[in-house]
């Protein structure tokens, strides 16, 4: 087995009364898709939220192992799990920006390293050739990661603009422009035609064999789920009730039972 | 036809009805005490017109919409801004120009520099500031109060005016922090407000309401504008020879305030292309977005309300150095609101779009003083038009920062 990157312990969200995360554990693997998948309000993008630090968690631990040391998630801002962590996401209903264009969102993504490069813009302000070099090189960042989503030909567009695949696409791109040791993507193959799925697959498949990296996907679209994914976990009222290949979660009668419901007793007996 | 009829007659009833407690009535001072009179024929010019312009608006075929710019304007914009700066250059020595035009001159570049300011705040990091007159005030008082206690040059004061601006941006940006959109701008509207009745009320530090008067005029590399230098100092006009005149330090005025401008301008495009500015113009689009890449909204917030309350900082100083005297009602509510109106109608974010409205606000204004109450009637009336006619301002194309096949 891969070593782990994420651990998420004894997980807990509550909302009021309502546990919308309930004493969830799981592990995600370094070099693996992990999908987690369960009905509508399972509290699947609730576990994105904690995980990526937009949501605080009541009780839990979510622990990301980076060279640098074990991090404790579940106590850094939102801001520093993405810088410090390498923490990268897509969100259910993308979140581009909008009146940039493609190229500048990409460049956006690697501010952190920009920032560095131009001594927090002073540099870049007097043009010293050490900025410049540093923006070319996130340039070929970015001009890679178009290739790969096949958007080069629209790079100078603005993102709004763009066809609602297309953007899917480039919010992927712009997380992998952050060069991320964790990628969650919240619904990716959300309102893609099958042939974009597909491609959709392979692009996915294709960052965990070249980046080495693990990815956290939550999904609906089961042939993304059954083709691409390592290992699911299965939640149902922000509690896990199944965990494991494709092929086990696929048989397991808990999930069955969460996803078609309970078999009526009156009519069976 | 018979439709337009009805909603004309409607219209012209709602505007009776709204004319009949505003202008249908009036307190008469009478031997017997107050009396109301009636004024009836007011009430029904009122809703005669707006029935006439009613049926008017729904006979004739809606406005034209503006002329579509060619494709290829874009490219010319830059060609555009050189154009207007070496206009801007040439201005003093044109025949037409004399000391009026000049000075009315200033004033617009004034306006054009804080919006050019407030541009970083609202255009590009879309944080809605109605105070960022609270800056402009703490840059003149800075120097007003810095030059006549210690007796500082302008040269001095004016960084220093910065400085305590910039610095006066952020602790102002703190309580901002949180906040979003709306809730923005009525805090910021607060700010601006408290700043100003501080400088009413704080009459040992400020003046009060008499304001400080007689501050100390700029001099050029210690060359003074004064027909009398004071001692120890050449004037102007003896160093080249010259006759003494008035209007050099009209003109020497003129220029300080363009080179101001110009460099709030470079310093604006420039950043615009340095990651703070493009993390600012993604902070507006999405704050969410940003934090999920690692940018950290509250640098980002603080940064922008920082340096653009340094330039209103730096214009500040200057007003105070020109106008020689200020005081409190330089700095209300008022101004605010026509600087955030010279950038909202300028586009958002465009440079020349700001200049073209700081002429529009505030020159036309300026020259059609003749016309006394009338030109706040024609102020309005444009406001309205642009927003009918450009809804996102005179100029509101945006080009990228960066081209994938070299710069822009």
């Amino acid at each position: 087995m891969t070593p782990s990157l994420l651990d998420v312990e004894h997980l807990t969200m509550r909302f009021g009364g309502l546990f919308a995360v309930n004493d969830l554990s799981f592990t995600a693997g370094n070099g693996e898709i992990t999908a987690v998948i369960g009905p509508n309000g399972a509290g699947k993008t609730t576990l994105f939220n904690c995980i990526t630090g937009f949501y605080k968690p009541q009780e839990g631990r979510i622990a990301l192992n980076h060279p640098d040391g074990r991090m404790a998630l579940e106590r850094l801002d939102d801001h520093a799990i993405a810088r410090r962590a390498g923490v990268a996401r897509t969100f259910q209903n993308i979140r581009l920006f909008p009146r940039m264009s493609v190229l500048e969102n990409l460049i956006v993504a690697q501010h952190t390293r920009l920032m560095r490069a131009s001594m927090f813009s002073l540099a870049g302000l007097l043009g010293l050739r050490r900025y410049r070099r540093a923006e070319a090189a996130a340039v070929e960042r970015a001009r890679h990661w178009l290739d790969r989503t096949a958007l080069t030909r629209f790079a100078d567009d603005e993102a709004g603009s763009l066809p609602y695949g297309h953007q899917r696409r480039l919010e992927i791109a712009r997380a992998m422009c952050t060069e991320p040791r964790l990628l969650c993507l919240d619904e990716p193959a959300a309102g893609l035609n099958p042939r974009e799925s597909a491609e959709l697959n392979r692009l996915l498949l294709d960052i965990r064999a070249d980046e080495g990296i693990g990815l956290l996907l939550i999904e609906h679209d089961m042939s993304v789920v059954m083709g691409i994914s390592d290992r699911v976990v299965v939640l149902d009222y922000g509690k896990k009730i199944a965990e494991g290949t494709p092929a086990e979660v696929r048989g397991d009668p808990a999930v069955i039972r969460a996803y078609l419901g309970e078999p009526d007793e009156a009519e069976t007996g | 036809m018979p439709a337009a009829l009805r909603d004309s007659l409607l219209a012209g009833l709602v505007a009776a009805a709204l004319a009949l407690p505003m202008l249908g009535v009036r307190l008469v001072d009478s031997a017997t005490g107050l009396s109301l009179a009636g004024r009836f024929d007011l009430v029904a010019w009122a809703a005669g017109l707006v029935f006439g312009g009613r049926l008017l608006l729904r006979l004739i075929p809606p406005l034209p919409a503006m002329p579509v710019l060619p494709a290829g304007f874009g490219n010319l914009r830059p060609a555009a801004g050189w154009a207007m700066a070496a206009f801007a250059v040439l201005l003093p020595f044109l025949p037409f120009a004399d000391r009026n035009v000049v000075d009315k001159a200033t004033l617009v570049l004034i306006y054009i520099m804080l919006g050019w300011g407030l541009n970083i705040v609202v255009g590009l990091a879309g944080l809605l500031d109605l105070g960022f007159v609270a800056f402009y005030a703490v840059g003149a008082y800075s120097y007003a109060l810095l030059s006549q206690s210690f007796g500082l040059s302008f040269w001095v004061c004016l960084p220093l005016a910065g400085v305590l601006s910039a610095s006066f941006g952020l602790l102002l940006g703190f309580p901002v922090l949180r906040l979003r959109g709306d809730y923005i701008a009525i805090v910021t509207m607060g700010l601006g407000e408290i700043v100003r009745v501080i400088l009413q009320n704080w009459q040992e530090l400020t003046g009060g309401p008499n304001g400080i008067s007689g501050i100390e005029r700029p001099s050029l590399f210690g060359l003074s504008f004064k027909a009398v230098p004071p001692e120890g100092q050449r004037s102007f006009a003896e160093f080249f020879g010259l006759d003494y005149s008035g209007d050099h330090r009209v003109i020497f005025l003129y220029f300080l305030i363009l080179i101001l401008a110009l460099a709030t301008n470079l310093f604006t495009l420039r950043i615009r292309r340095l990651p703070v500015g493009r993390a600012w113009e993604a902070l507006r689009e999405d704050e969410i977005a940003c934090r999920s890449l690692g940018i950290n909204p509250t640098t980002v917030k603080l940064s922008a309300f920082g340096i653009g309350a340094m330039f209103a900082g730096f214009a500040g100083s200057f007003f105070a150095t020109r106008q020689g005297f200020i005081s409190p009602e330089s700095f209300t509510f008022m101004e605010s609101a026509v600087i955030l109106a010279i950038v909202v109608l300028g586009g958002m974010g465009s440079q020349i779009g700001i200049v073209l409205a700081a002429l529009l606000l505030v020159g036309l204004p300026e020259w059609f003083r003749e016309l006394q109450q009338y030109r706040m009637l024609a102020f309005g009336g444009a406001m309205v038009l642009i927003m009918l006619w450009k809804p996102a301002g005179l100029l509101s194309h945006r080009e990228p920062t960066i081209r994938l096949d070299g710069q822009p």
